[in-house]
């Protein structure tokens, strides 16, 4: 494996201008450092499904998601059954299938939000470039940062203004200069492709904005702390075609910074958006498990499976 | 930089590190767990005069419970005696402010659920919300003026028009409601049956949340049963057993709960502990009884 | 229709009482005008009343009540509607809820004879000891009076703030604590920085609603007050509120101008607590507007 030889900064050095791996490190990017990883298959699980992901010859290791015989249960309830799938970083990776199938289950076990529910447990592996997430000295908190989450309603702060929304991320880990917030703040705003439309009113309430605008808030928000990987949950549904459209527009500028995985119900979105699908459906015990994944234009034209291809055609029943 | 179980640090030293606890988040977590101690604290701080309180009555009370207490008027001076007037004056007292509040209070109630307009009904409510939030004190002078002070004589019936006045707005929050939890659709279903309103609002509305009425009227009653200040400048007390006469002054239980505890005799003070135990049991079974159903109900 | 007479019955109770204080103690007024409430002398015998060492009583009580009992309030309702899980949460609440239906006149009697000696011989004899030299804080301390009647209020009042401010911090949306978690956020900056300031008008309003309650409260500060007709100058000085003052001496006091002034006090807390009640309740109702109006908008 090659080796990447820059320095690590001692753990508890305060926020210095970004060296890869401070914690601390805010909303600008830590410069990446593309290195070419080839991952030897593994031996103990051969005829995965995912192999192609892993087989990548070269490729920035960074944001790569590969989960492993991955079980989620709600309390007796199982909500997902033995998910193996890999997530391509800087790429658009899209999870479709029937309601009630697990799709936002299985977002949520990636940014360690399932186990917030009272009774609710994960079994199997889920790695963030060869980082069990679930690890011992892994802190979900801290994860939760390099893993962000956009959900299905915009949810910005309404005691907020704009400006505060979008930094509230980083407060968390302590007072900043002002002139460093304003940088991030505007960084991620023009990431987020909002800042033209706000940048004369920051300081007004975040709520005042229009859904697709609000949407975009809470992108910019998500991104501000500087993650790895964006998981959106249905990030469109609740907004009307010309702010899904912008928000799809998005996401495609967004996938060479960020790793992207999107659930969504609508299957022209996903072949629009992603790179890469996966196809989940409900099994007769209620459990949600992974029946295809593969490059969305072989989904879509050219299914492996049975199934995959009645659900893309509308076949159902 | 951190070893993490069984692997080697990652290529680049990128993401692994990013996901260890720093300094600043073990601060952080401290803070996370004080607050939430803190909280836990609190909420067990408020639980214990509670029990403070249920065993002290218990332990002092069960020491002047005895059938002195239940059989004998009242004694002064520290001569023994026993709470048998009192005991019949709340008897009389209560029930009988019950049935003159709880008709009011559940029609007023009817009233803002089924009949009124958007307008009246947020008037009445408002009304009755303040009502139940005048001090209990006030609501005993108001009856002094009206009820005592033109005849120049302490009765018991005054007693028990101010208890009915503290019990009206109550009954009326708690069957507005009940009766708000009934849904519209049965409402419907009986009127489009042809059923007029007024009685979709009794037999079908009222009977559909008769058993959270009742509960409230229950919980008035026990509130009542314990309200000493509206008592003092209307039933008065009276140390002599009064059974029926409303236009004489009557004692209740938390009027000799009041008068012994002020007493510097401790045999006085045993029988107000006695008294208070009593007292207690019945608030506490009532209030179990109705809110424990709400509870099991939330449960599920 | 006679439900819309009980209606009216209750508006007219309402605005029946007022009336009846007002007019019962228009003599009063008449001849001391707005000094009846800065005087400093109750004097039956010179026919001197003045309501200020009643006032004093009652609103320093009351606010020492609000010192103890809202921090201990507010985290409480923090832990029964955010941090408790289902098993314990339940019960809790109950048990807390409980604690409101335990009659006046008990809580004072346990306040004369179990609390306040307690008081005395620990909080107050430290506070004594330790603190002494500072003249609020000096004693003597006999457990009776102004800091025990504070204590027993606030464990009146506890039940009125947890379970309103339970109930305003479950209103808010679940959508704003995934926000905050999915930031990166423990449960305690989670609350703090989502979950209160949403929550934070409702818990003002019950932190009123439990001043209100305070403010009237007659029976156990009664009996744990002192009853002493001067303005308390120190922490542990006996006192007197309107209530107290009204339930101790009104029996005995002659029709005339002694009855119209003891009205004319209940008259003044009556407005204090009208008004405060007035503006808790609006207080609550905004907040769960606010709330409903998340989740829609």
């Amino acid at each position: 494996m090659a080796v990447d030889t820059a320095p690590m900064p001692p753990a508890d050095q305060p926020a210095a201008p970004t060296p890869p791996g401070d914690p601390d490190a805010w909303g600008t990017r830590p410069t990446q450092t593309p290195v070419a990883i080839r991952v030897p298959p593994r031996a103990d699980n051969p005829g995965r499904r995912d192999d192609a992901a892993r087989d990548e010859p070269i490729a920035p290791s960074r944001g790569r998601l590969d989960i492993e015989g991955l079980d989620a249960s709600y309390g007796s309830f199982r909500a997902l059954r033995d998910i193996d799938l890999g997530i391509r970083p800087r790429a658009v990776t899209a999870i479709i299938g029937p309601s009630g199938c697990g799709k936002s289950t299985f977002l949520r076990t990636l940014n360690r939000m399932h186990e917030l529910v009272p009774g609710a447990t994960v079994k199997g592996s889920i790695r963030l470039d060869d980082v069990d997430i679930y690890g011992p000295e892994v802190d979900p908190v801290r994860l939760r940062r390099v893993i962000g989450m956009v959900f299905q309603r915009p949810n910005p702060f309404p005691t907020m203004s704009i400006y505060d929304n979008v930094a509230a991320g980083l407060l968390l880990t302590g007072r900043r200069p002002r002139a460093a917030l304003d940088e991030v703040v505007e960084h991620s705003l023009r990431r987020a492709a909002l800042w033209d439309e706000v940048k004369g009113k920051l300081h007004q309430n975040g709520t005042s904005l229009s859904g697709g605008q609000q949407q975009r808030l809470c992108i910019a928000r998500a991104l501000a702390v500087g993650p790895e990987v964006v998981l959106m949950d249905e990030p469109a549904s609740a907004l009307d075609p010309v702010a899904t459209l912008r928000i799809e527009e998005l996401i495609a500028e967004l996938k060479e910074t960020y790793t992207i995985v999107i659930v969504t119900h609508n299957m022209q979105q996903a072949a629009r958006v992603s790179d890469r699908t996966a196809f989940f459906t409900m099994g007769d015990d209620r459990a949600g498990y992974v029946v295809e994944v593969d490059d969305t234009s072989r989904i879509f034209t050219n299914p492996r499976e049975r199934l995959t291809e009645d659900y893309v055609s509308g076949r159902f029943g | 930089m951190t070893a993490l179980a069984g692997r080697a640090p990652a290529a680049d030293g990128g993401i692994a590190s990013l996901l260890v606890r720093s300094s600043s988040d073990r601060r952080r977590t401290w803070f996370d767990r004080f607050y939430r101690g803190l909280a836990g604290v609190a909420a067990v701080l408020c639980v214990v005069p509670l029990i403070a309180i249920v065993v002290f009555v218990a332990i002092k009370g069960a020491g002047g419970l005895n059938l002195d207490l239940l059989t004998k008027p009242t004694r002064a001076l520290g001569l023994g005696g026993g709470a048998a007037a009192a005991i019949l004056g709340s008897l009389q007292m209560v029930p009988l402010a019950a049935l003159i509040g709880t008709p009011v209070g559940v029609l007023a109630g009817l009233y803002t659920v089924e009949f009124g307009g958007r307008r009246s009904a947020n008037v009445i409510r408002f009304a009755a919300d303040v009502l139940v939030g005048i001090p209990s004190i006030l609501v005993g002078i108001f009856a002094f003026t009206l009820f005592v002070l033109p005849f120049h004589q302490f009765n018991a019936l005054a007693g028990s028009l101010a208890l009915a006045i503290i019990i009206i707005p109550v009954v009326m929050r708690t069957t507005e409601e009940s009766l708000r939890l009934v849904p519209t659709s049965l409402r419907e279903a009986s009127l489009a049956l042809g059923v007029p309103v007024w009685r979709t609002a009794l037999s079908v509305v009222l009977r559909t949340g008769l058993s959270g009425v009742l509960g409230g009227v229950m919980l008035a009653f026990a509130r009542a049963a314990g309200e000493t200040a509206p008592l003092i400048f209307t039933a008065l007390g009276n140390q002599l057993i009064n059974v029926g006469n409303l236009g004489r002054p009557m004692d209740a239980l938390p009027l000799f709960i009041f008068v012994n505890a002020r007493q510097p005799y401790a045999a006085q003070n045993s029988q107000a502990w006695g008294a208070a135990l009593l007292l207690l049991l019945f608030v506490l079974v009532v209030n179990v009884l109705v809110r424990g159903r709400s509870l099991r109900h939330r449960a599920r | 229709m006679l439900t819309a007479g009980a209606a009216i019955a209750i508006v007219a109770l309402l605005i029946g009482i007022a009336l009846r204080l007002a007019t019962a103690s228009a003599p009063t007024w008449q001849q001391f005008g707005p000094g009846f409430l800065t005087g400093t002398s109750w004097d039956v015998v010179n026919g001197v009343y003045g309501a200020l060492p009643f006032i004093v009583g009652t609103i320093a009580s009351s606010l020492l009540a609000l010192l103890v009992a809202v921090p201990i309030g507010v985290f409480s309702a923090i832990f029964l509607a955010e941090l408790a899980p289902g098993w314990l949460a339940i019960p809790l609440t109950f048990l807390v809820e409980l604690l409101a239906a335990i009659p006046s006149v008990v809580v004072g009697l346990w306040g004369v004879f179990v609390l306040s000696p307690f008081l005395r011989d620990t909080v107050e004899a430290w506070f004594v000891d330790h603190l002494g030299f500072i003249p609020i804080f000096a004693g003597p301390a006999f457990g009776i009076g102004l800091f025990s009647a504070a204590v027993v209020l606030a464990i009146m009042i506890l039940p009125t703030i947890v379970s309103i401010a339970r109930e305003v911090i479950i209103a808010v949306p679940h959508s704003q604590r995934e926000a905050m978690l999915a930031l990166g956020a423990t449960r305690a900056e989670t609350i703090g920085r989502a979950v209160l300031p949403l929550a934070r008008s409702g818990i003002i309003g019950a932190v009123i609603l439990g001043l209100g309650r305070a403010l009237g409260e007659t029976m156990a500060v009664t009996m744990v007050i002192g009853n002493k007709d001067a303005v308390p100058t120190r922490l542990f000085d006996q006192a007197q509120t309107i209530a107290s003052k009204i339930a101790t001496t009104f029996n005995e006091a002659q029709v005339g101008i002694q009855v119209d002034s003891l009205i004319a006090l209940g008259l003044t807390l009556l407005g204090i607590t009208l008004g405060l009640n007035v503006i808790a309740r609006l207080l609550v109702r905004r907040t769960a507007g606010q709330a409903a109006g998340l989740v829609t908008g």
